[in-house]
């Protein structure tokens, strides 16, 4: 396929045969797509693997390049119903109420990048976690880059890092509430502020903005990427 | 004797030295640094959640807003990303235009970093030669794109155009400078934009000589720099080091060699590396990037010179029509119609693309789940861990050095706080 042979590298072929070598016992699946090589490691695995994947010679990922969190809920549903709103136009044809699929227990996921200089080689990790309180092992004895990535993800999605030795928001406001990126978080924000001069001091509120979609989200099935799918389906069979 | 008892300082986030709004508590003792924490997050725009609602192309304008100072790299990085999703790739033509501009970006931040750097330590004249250079380059992304810092130059499948034939030209009235100044600023801009640019080739690296006459064997800058945030090459691996800081360490590492992307596998050009990993060999690392930045900007207008070619691919999924194929191609403006209401649909899947950004390794990391604006938006900025590292790399100096360590980290709040 094209898309494979344009961003595979031939070193990674490698690391695709020691990876299931190596991490058999974890229960590790080991997915190759678009030429870049993804590790789902089950949660409670997660360090031992990073240890093995920064210390085993096979490995050496000396460099942890980027640790985030995705949150899952809504992967997959479009805002765009175009059969009831073909005849009412335009902007009636989005639907704003995506169903957030808040309990599942892989609603999040822990994605690190991590970066081997001596072989010059790179790995996905994917750790999902769920459920009311999603908790991961914090990475900082492995790699202290972790640290503020860890702090980043906890901010914005709410993921808990055990053993994080400074758990603190980074990026959002001091009194934040709430965890931004998820999906259930609107994108204009649940409260504003402003200057109130009767109190002499800033005032928060409820928003005022009405959310508006600009551009529905829409998932189509293209036709070339499906023909692709089928001939591929066609050559596993 | 008065009794003396470690305080808490509070740095910024209005200092002029704190390069934009960093707030960093400080425990001290005495004048030595114990303890530095810094709060970040004062210019967060949320730009990954803005772009998970947008579709795909009206989000390169906010890559420019990321770090305000190499903009067309970190639409390099995003741009490179959707493409490695799309499964297309831009002429060569449009790589080696990406090339030149990469590095015109990598001069462009260098300097800003040099003038804001030495202008912290005291040199204030560094500071004015730094921006005389900057707004030629700043001419060249006003010439290419229209406007001189938030280019949105770089599409998916190649460059939103070809380099114009002509260079803009200054007025010929103006209140303020004589018909001859005007004349003189007016030389070098005769001819087209590759002109312009080889011309500032063969001018800049007697400007970079300048530079380092004026701070390389300087005593008060050696003095400031020399044994001044020292990381150990295990410790820059660990703590998520790339770009100069990572080489200043000693560790040859860049992406434009060990992983090339557009053209930079059809340039030459050395990588600089430091020895001691103090702010002095960062600096003469970021000196030295400039002049081989120079050498492939000058490859590459010798190449653009004699290779006329298309700028951008040729698939309308991806990039829209011509606009004079609208005018008289049904297909042409239902193509133009759809990539503008509606934006192109990839396959579903995770991918990241890097770039060696001037700060460091610049990445984007996408999830797309099919729909026409990505799922997830994950951006990768080489300041980040940079910065993180501050309170190691400060501990046990001095108060005035935390200025020099900030300068050296070479931080842009626009990609830190996103």
């Amino acid at each position: 396929m094209v898309k494979h042979s344009l961003t595979r590298n031939a070193r990674l072929d490698a690391l695709a045969v020691a990876i299931p070598e190596k991490l058999a016992e974890h229960g590790c699946e080991l997915i190759d797509e678009v030429g870049e090589l993804t590790l789902v490691v089950p949660a409670e695995r997660l360090l031992e693997v990073c240890w093995t994947l920064r210390d085993d010679a096979a490995f050496r990922f000396e460099q942890l390049i980027d640790l985030c969190g995705v949150d899952y809920a809504t992967y997959g549903q479009s805002e765009w119903e175009t059969e009831e709103a073909s005849f009412t136009g335009f902007g009636r044809g989005v639907d704003r109420d995506l169903d957030v699929a808040v309990d599942d227990s892989k609603r999040f996921a822990v994605v690190v990048h991590l970066l081997s200089l001596a072989h010059n080689w790179r790995l996905r990790l994917r750790t999902y976690v769920g459920g009311s309180q999603p908790m991961v092992d914090s990475l900082i004895p492995v790699w202290a880059a972790a640290n503020w990535f860890e702090r980043e993800a906890f901010d914005l999605y709410g993921i808990l890092f055990k053993g994080h030795p400074d758990l603190r928001r980074i990026l959002t406001d001091y009194g934040f509430v709430g965890h931004p990126f998820r999906k259930d978080f609107p994108l204009s924000g649940q409260v504003e502020m402003r200057y109130d001069p009767e109190q002499q001091r800033v005032v928060y509120e409820p928003v005022s903005i009405e959310p508006r979609v600009l551009v529905p989200r829409v998932i189509r099935d293209d036709s070339r990427y499906v023909g692709d799918g089928v001939s591929k389906e066609a050559g596993d069979a | 004797m008065p009794e003396i008892r470690n305080y808490t300082l509070n740095f910024g986030p209005q200092h002029p030295s704190a390069h934009g709004v960093l707030r960093l508590v400080l425990e001290m003792d005495g004048e030595v640094i114990e303890r530095a924490d810094p709060h970040i997050g004062l210019l967060h725009r949320a730009t990954e959640k803005l772009a998970e609602y947008k579709p795909y192309n009206q989000s390169i304008g906010y890559m420019d807003r990321l770090d305000y100072v190499s903009m067309m790299c970190n639409e390099h990085g995003y741009v490179r990303a959707i493409e490695k999703l799309l499964g297309v790739e831009a002429p060569e033509r449009a790589q080696y235009i990406r090339t030149m501009f990469d590095e015109i970006t990598r001069v462009l931040n260098h300097l800003m970093w040099l003038g804001a750097h030495a202008l912290d330590i005291g040199a204030m004249s560094v500071f004015l030669y730094c921006f005389r250079e900057r707004e030629d380059l700043m001419d060249c992304y006003e010439a290419v794109s229209g406007a001189r810092l938030h280019a949105t130059y770089y599409r998916p499948g190649g460059v939103h155009r070809d380099l114009p034939d002509r260079m803009p030209q200054y007025a010929g009235k103006s209140k303020w400078h004589s018909k001859r100044a005007i004349a003189k600023r007016n030389v070098a801009r005769e001819g087209s934009l590759l002109d312009f640019i080889e011309d500032f080739t063969q001018r800049f690296p007697k400007r970079v000589d300048e530079y380092e006459t004026l701070l390389t064997d300087n005593r008060i800058w050696k003095q400031r720099t020399v044994d001044i945030g020292v990381v150990s090459p295990e410790r820059a691996m660990q703590l998520g080091f790339t770009g100069p800081m990572l080489r200043g360490s000693g560790v040859e590492w860049d992406l434009r060699k060990k992983q090339p992307y557009a053209a930079y596998d059809k340039v030459d050009f050395d990588i600089p590396v430091g020895v001691n990993g103090d702010c002095y060999d960062r600096y003469l690392v970021r000196m030295e990037e400039m002049r081989q930045s120079n050498r492939i900007i000058k490859q590459c207008v010798d190449w653009l010179r004699t290779s006329p070619g298309p700028v951008s691919i040729d698939d309308h999924k991806v990039v829209p029509p011509k606009r004079a194929d609208m005018k008289d191609d049904m297909e042409a403006l239902i193509h133009h119609f759809k990539l503008f209401t509606e934006g192109y649909c990839p396959p579903p899947g995770d991918v990241y693309a890097a770039v060696e950004a001037p700060k460091g390794e610049f990445g984007c990391y996408i999830v797309s789940d099919g729909a026409n604006k990505p799922y997830r938006l994950k951006v990768r900025a080489p300041g980040f861990p940079h910065l993180a590292a501050l309170d190691e790399m400060s501990r046990g100096h001095m108060l005035a050095d935390v200025v020099a360590i900030i300068g050296t980290l070479d931080i842009v709040f626009g990609e830190i706080d996103r």
